[in-house]
Formats: C-alpha cells, sequence, structure tokens
C-alpha cells in the first residue's frame, strides 16, 4: 500500500488506458502523436487523389474519370496536402519538441490543445463528405477564386467554407499555445538567442498564422455572404471585383507558403549540425533571414496575379520584392552548405533526406525566381512549369524535412531504433520517385502544357508518361515509410538517450522514449 | 499560468480579432486605392462637374468602344459608334444601343472599364448610363448616353483608349424595384421577371 501512495507522490502519473487516453489529452506527447498519425493518414488520402489525377494524364484523351470529378480530385488534393497534411504535421512536430526543446513541462494551454486538434477531424470529414453531396465536391482549384467559388461553385462550397472556419481556427489556437509556450515557458538561462532554431523557425511561423489565418476566415467569410445574403464583395454586378478576391487570398496565400516551410528551415538546421558533426555555421544569421522572409512576405502576394492586369509600377514593385526574398533564403542554403563543409559528415536516412532537402528545395527556389521575371511569367503562368515550381518546395521541401524530422526524432520519442537499411531504401524510392514525377513538369510547362486541364495536347504526351510513373512509385514508397514506422514503434534495436552521436539540444538529456511527464522541474540552461 | 502567459493570450487573441477585421477593411481600402491612383481600369461612379477648357491646348486622341454580355445575359448591346476621334478638353456624347431581347421586363447593370488602366483617372464623365441601373420592359429598346471628356493632363504616350462596358442581369437582387417600377409605370405584375 504505501509503495503505491509512493509512487502516486512522484508527480509522474502514466497516461490514461485505452480510447479515452486519446480522446481527453492534455499531454503534449500524445497530442503531437495525434497530429502526426492524422496528418500521415491525410497524405495518403490526398495522395490517393494525386493518383488519379496522375492516372487520367497517363495518356492524353480522358480515359478514367470525368472532367468534373477530374476537378473535384486536383482541389480536394490541394486542400488535403496543404491543410490536412502539410500543417498538421508541423504542429505535430511542434507540439512533441517545442516543449522539451525549451526545457517546459508541456504547453501552455493544454486543454486548448486538445481542442485545436480534435476539430481537424470534423473539418476535414465535413470537407470530404462533400464528395458524396449533389453536385459533388468543391472543383475550383485550392486556390477558390470567385467568381468560380461563388456563382459556378456547386452547393456543397457551403460545407467547405465551414471547414475552412474549423481549420482555421484549430491552426489559429494552435499558434497561440507555440507562441505563449516559447514567450513564458522557457527554462531558465535560455535566452532567445540560445533557442534551438526549430523553436525559432516556428515562433515565427506562428506569427506568421496569427497574421493571416483570419484573414483566409474573413475572405470564405466574404464568399458566405455573397453566396447566401445577396452581397457583392466579388460580384462585378454589384459592384464588387473579383480581382479583389485574388488580392485577399495572396495576402493569405503567400504568408501562408512560408508557413509550410519556415519549420523546415528550422528542422534541417538541426539535422545538417548533428550529422556533420559541428555547430550550425551562423546561427544568429538563420535567424535573422527567417524573420526577414517572414516580414518581406507580406509584400509579394501579387506575384500570383502578374497577369490580372496590374500597371506597371505594381508589376515592377512585386517583382523586384519577390527577388528580394531570394537574398535570405540564399543566406540559409549557404549556412547549411557551410555547416556541411569539412564535416565529418555520415548518411543516416535523415541526414540523407536534409541534404536532399537542401539541394531540392534550391532548385524550387531557382525556379521561383524565374516566375519572379514579370514578363516571364506571362509565359508560364498557369503551365506546369508552376506546378513543377511549387512541388519542388512542397514536397522535397517540405514533406522531405517532416520525413526527416520523423527518422530523426522517432528512436527518442518511441525509444526503437528504426531500421537503417528500410530507411535508406525508403529515402531512394522517394527522392528517385519525386524527381521522376515533377522534373518533367518543367520540360511541358515551358513547352506551354497549361495546368489544371484533364487532357493535353498530342506533344505533351511523354513527359507526361514518365511523370505518372515516377508519382506511382513515390505514392509506394511512402507505404514502405507506414511499415517502417509501424515496426519501429512495434519494437526494435533500443535506442539511447542521445540517440545521435552529439546531438545537441535538452530533448536528447531526458530517456529515449521520454517519461509521459518530462521537465516537471525545469532544467538549468547554461 | 502566470501573469505573462496571460497578457501575451490577450495581445494574441487581440491580433487575430484585428486581422479577421483587416480583411474586410481590405475591400473599401482597395476601392479608394484602385480610385485614388486609377488602378485596374475602375473609373469614378458618379457625375464630374469638370469644365471644358482651351481647345487649343487640347490632343487629338482616339477613343474606342466595345460592349459585354455577361454569362446569359440575353440583350442587345453595342456601341453606336465604334470609334471616335475627339480631342482633350472638351465633352462628347456618345450612346450605346440596347434593346431587350426577352418576353420578361427586366433589370441591368453596367460596369465599365478602362483600357490601358492609366488613362482611368483623366476620363470624367458627366453624365453616363452605368451610375445607374436600367430597367426595359419586354421588348424596349432604348439608346443610352454617355457624356465624357479626358483631361489635358492625359499622359502623351496614350493616343487610343478603350472604353469596354459589360452589361449584367441583375434582376434576381432587384425584384422590388422591379415591381415598382412597373407599379408606377402601369404595368401589370404579370410580365414581371421569374
Ligand atoms: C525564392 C523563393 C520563391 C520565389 C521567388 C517564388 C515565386 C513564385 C511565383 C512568382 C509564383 C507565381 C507563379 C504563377 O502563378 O505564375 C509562385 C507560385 C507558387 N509558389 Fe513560390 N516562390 C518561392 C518559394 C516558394 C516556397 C518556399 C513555397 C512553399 C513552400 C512556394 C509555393 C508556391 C505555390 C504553392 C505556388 C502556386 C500557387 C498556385 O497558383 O496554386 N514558393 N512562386
Ligand atoms: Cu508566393
Amino acid at each position: 500500500m504505501s509503495a503505491v501512495i509512493e509512487s502516486h507522490d512522484d508527480h509522474h502519473h502514466g497516461p490514461a488506458k485505452g480510447l479515452t487516453r486519446w480522446l481527453f489529452t492534455t499531454n503534449h506527447k500524445d497530442i503531437g502523436t495525434l497530429y502526426l498519425w492524422f496528418s500521415f493518414a491525410m497524405f495518403l488520402i490526398g495522395g490517393a487523389m494525386a493518383l488519379v489525377i496522375r492516372a487520367e494524364l497517363f495518356q492524353p484523351g480522358m480515359q478514367i474519370v470525368e472532367p468534373e470529378f477530374y476537378n473535384q480530385m486536383l482541389t480536394l488534393h490541394g486542400l488535403i496536402m496543404v491543410f490536412g497534411a502539410v500543417m498538421p504535421a508541423f504542429v505535430g512536430l511542434a507540439n512533441w519538441l517545442v516543449p522539451m526543446m525549451v526545457g517546459a513541462p508541456d504547453m501552455a494551454l493544454p486543454r486548448m490543445n486538445n481542442l485545436s486538434f480534435w476539430i481537424l477531424p470534423f473539418a476535414f470529414l465535413m470537407m470530404l463528405s462533400s464528395l458524396f453531396m449533389e453536385g459533388g465536391a468543391p472543383n475550383f482549384g485550392w486556390t477558390f477564386y470567385a467568381p468560380l467559388s461563388t456563382t459556378y461553385a456547386p452547393p456543397s462550397v457551403t460545407f467547405f467554407i465551414f471547414s475552412v472556419h474549423i481549420l482555421g481556427a484549430s491552426s489559429i489556437m494552435g499558434a497561440i499555445n507555440v507562441i505563449v509556450t516559447i514567450m513564458n515557458m522557457r527554462a531558465p538561462g535560455m535566452t532567445l538567442m540560445k533557442m534551438p532554431l526549430f523553436v525559432w523557425s516556428w515562433l515565427i511561423t506562428a506569427y506568421l498564422l496569427i497574421a493571416v489565418m483570419p484573414v483566409l476566415a474573413g475572405a470564405v467569410t466574404m464568399m458566405l455572404m455573397d453566396i447566401h445574403f445577396g452581397t457583392s464583395f466579388f460580384n462585378a454586378a454589384g459592384g464588387g471585383d473579383p480581382v479583389l478576391f485574388q488580392h485577399i487570398f495572396w495576402f493569405f496565400g503567400h504568408p501562408e507558403v512560408y508557413i509550410m516551410i519556415l519549420p523546415a528551415f528550422g528542422i534541417v538546421s538541426h539535422i545538417i549540425s548533428t550529422f556533420s558533426r559541428k555547430e550550425l555555421f551562423g546561427y544568429s544569421s538563420m535567424v535573422w533571414a527567417m524573420v526577414s522572409i517572414a516580414i518581406l512576405s507580406f509584400v509579394v502576394w501579387a506575384h500570383h496575379m502578374f497577369t490580372v492586369g496590374m500597371p506597371l509600377a505594381a508589376e515592377l514593385f512585386f517583382m523586384w520584392a519577390t527577388m528580394l526574398i531570394a537574398v535570405p533564403t540564399g543566406v540559409k542554403v549557404f549556412n547549411w552548405v557551410a555547416t556541411m563543409f569539412r564535416g565529418s559528415i555520415t548518411y543516416e536516412t535523415p541526414m540523407l533526406f536534409a541534404i536532399a532537402f537542401v539541394v531540392l528545395f534550391t532548385i524550387g527556389g531557382f525556379s521561383g525566381l524565374m516566375l519572379a521575371i514579370t514578363p516571364a511569367d506571362f509565359q508560364y503562368h498557369d503551365t506546369y512549369f508552376v506546378v513543377a515550381h511549387f512541388h519542388y518546395v512542397l514536397v522535397p521541401g517540405a514533406i522531405f524535412s517532416i520525413m526527416a524530422a520523423v527518422y530523426y526524432w522517432l528512436p527518442k520519442w518511441c525509444g526503437n531504433m528504426y531500421d537503417e537499411r528500410l530507411g535508406r531504401l525508403h529515402f531512394w524510392l522517394s527522392f528517385i520517385g519525386v524527381n521522376v514525377t515533377f522534373f518533367p513538369q518543367h520540360f511541358i510547362g515551358l513547352a506551354g502544357m497549361p495546368r489544371r486541364i484533364p487532357d493535353y495536347a498530342l506533344q505533351f504526351a511523354d513527359w507526361n508518361m514518365v511523370s505518372t510513373v515516377g508519382a506511382f512509385l513515390f505514392g509506394a514508397s511512402q507505404i514502405l515509410f507506414l511499415f517502417i514506422v509501424v515496426r519501429t514503434v512495434m519494437g526494435g534495436k533500443k535506442a539511447t538517450p542521445e540517440v545521435w552521436e552529439g546531438a545537441q539540444g535538452l530533448e536528447w538529456t531526458v530517456d529515449s522514449p521520454p517519461p509521459y511527464h518530462t521537465f516537471s522541474t525545469p532544467p538549468e540552461v547554461k | 499560468m502566470n501573469e505573462g502567459g496571460k497578457k501575451t493570450i490577450k495581445m494574441l487573441s487581440l491580433a487575430v480579432l484585428g486581422m479577421f477585421f483587416f480583411s474586410f477593411a481590405l475591400v473599401p481600402l482597395y476601392d479608394v486605392f484602385c480610385e485614388v491612383t486609377g488602378l485596374n481600369g475602375k473609373i469614378d461612379l458618379s457625375p464630374s462637374r469638370i469644365v471644358e477648357s482651351d481647345i487649343s491646348e487640347g490632343r487629338d486622341i482616339t477613343v474606342q468602344f466595345v460592349s459585354h454580355n455577361n454569362e446569359q445575359m440575353p440583350w442587345d448591346f453595342g456601341p453606336s459608334d465604334e470609334v471616335i476621334n475627339i480631342t482633350t478638353g472638351k465633352y462628347y456624347t456618345a450612346t450605346y444601343y440596347v434593346k431587350n431581347t426577352t418576353s420578361k421586363a427586366m433589370v441591368a447593370q453596367a460596369i465599365p472599364s478602362v483600357a490601358p488602366s492609366n488613362a482611368a483617372a483623366h476620363l470624367k464623365k458627366l453624365e453616363c448610363f452605368c451610375f445607374e441601373q436600367q430597367i426595359l420592359k419586354p421588348g424596349e429598346e432604348a439608346l443610352l448616353p454617355v457624356r465624357l471628356i479626358f483631361d489635358n493632363e492625359l499622359p502623351d504616350n496614350i493616343n487610343n483608349i478603350v472604353l469596354s462596358y459589360t452589361i449584367f442581369d441583375v434582376t434576381e437582387d432587384n425584384l422590388d424595384e422591379l415591381a415598382s417600377y412597373m407599379h408606377e409605370h402601369g404595368e401589370d405584375h404579370h410580365s414581371m421577371g421569374s
């Protein structure tokens, strides 16, 4: 009896048992796990939709789906990958890592944390259920330009609007939680400029979320009012303006793309430094680069709208402002390369993904620069070149960084090492798959193949076939990823607390797996 | 939660609210911005009171008129003259022909646009059918005037200006106006729009 009381006094309650553990949990590690699994499920669903798209594009002509259904797949694929896969994965990583990295016992607002996760599945259930509604799912592209998404939208658009409201609320609550945790719960001695870069990257990302998710909510609210309450925000006949929609959307949309890449910058900085066995080169310039990227991201939105008919002065302004962002981005790439320079590098799976990130993200940055040249963009806009650009920054960019993070921290989370040989196999299959899928899209884009069209002219046939083969390879290799992760969670070689030789940071000072509650008494940071 | 934490939460919640309202503030801001700068080919939609200036300071320019029917708008709609040669600083009147080709009374709204867009700031209209909605009975036709002037400050590199009108069917949104119009003009309700 006394033993039971004693262990209770220890303050280390284990988790509750069964399903209620996950439903009612306020533990940052549990919630992190939930976010990550949710994101993976969305990744597979969104991926299956992408394969429907690629299967249709395997050959010219219409073979598999109706054009209407193709549009729905395209729209849902984009929305699910952006809001369901990439963003929740980063929030999951923040939940697992931010408290452990700053030496806090949990997130600042644990109950809100539970809420912000559990409303997400409802948002996406609602969005996906529109597939079975009369008129079908949203079919206006992930950018939902009015009047396509208002006057011409299927009736299910109302459900789309509500699901965007919900997932926006989820992101905003998540961001508030991250900021309050970082600003108020750091261990004594951890000054801002001593914070790990992943924490910095998330702090900046959270501020971006606070600034632009409400604007997205505003945009869909205006749509709702135009559709149901007879207002004319975007309806020209009533004095509104469809171009205004594009301005509001991209005012949200461009910072949004940085929301999807800044945490990746943080992750990659950790991994490259660990496996090069060197301090990260230029820590403070990394921080300032991220801050300036975040600020600049508010003044470049119209590079998505060069062809709507803007005056010359605006075209020039947005061209130069966009190119300016390449400077801090270049600083970051330079620092990563400088960190690896003369390092004692080993090539474990996280490092392979991180190096591929640096190389392939940079390719995406370069195609971005080409798109930023206003006169050239008149040629490239709405072609597959744009598709190639943003998939390079998002797939081998954001998604590779998430995979790198999973391989890097998974042994910490579950206490077991993953199978290194399988991990490398997964990397190489993904690496080849991604490039075979998206590199040819540069060529067909420059040759003029329009995006978002289910059929194409004969001269694009060969590269489209190649691209589809690559897509199925990439898709299949993610099943291997699932297998590796599940097997690691179930068992395997035990991981040490440090996991990786010389890894820096508070998360490596606790056991692998960490106790359910870490840092109940804050650690001392020198 | 310590004091600092509470304060941070309060500030952040205010920022969220602020940004939500900011997104709505973008709507009027956008219009003001476009009007002040003449961007987007948007034209001041109120009658102006500009006086004609000395013609000898004016410059010869060409104005082309075009018309579009939005969506399924069935009316006949087009400029009486497709091109006019005019001088800046002097008023001209152009007309558009319009006919309701349907068997129902309808309400229409024309929306103007100017290309190149930096000419918009120099176009003033004393009178324009786009200032108000048009109601036409079945089969009714009309000549709609626009009285316009380009001021002498029109940039030198602009010699050719396109003035475009798109006509929208706004019957659905103006059933009340239509009903009272038909009432005043002694029509029964049978010929009203859907
Ligand atoms: C050096 C950095 C970058 C530059 C100069 C750049 C530039 C551009 C430009 C000019 C476009 C518009 C192309 C068009 O529609 O004609 C564009 C589209 C896009 N970019 Fe980037 N970009 C950069 C980085 C990124 C990053 C880091 C991401 C995301 C992680 C990203 C995601 C996107 C997306 C999603 C689109 C397409 C949106 C759509 O129309 O559906 N870009 N980029
Ligand atoms: Cu952008």
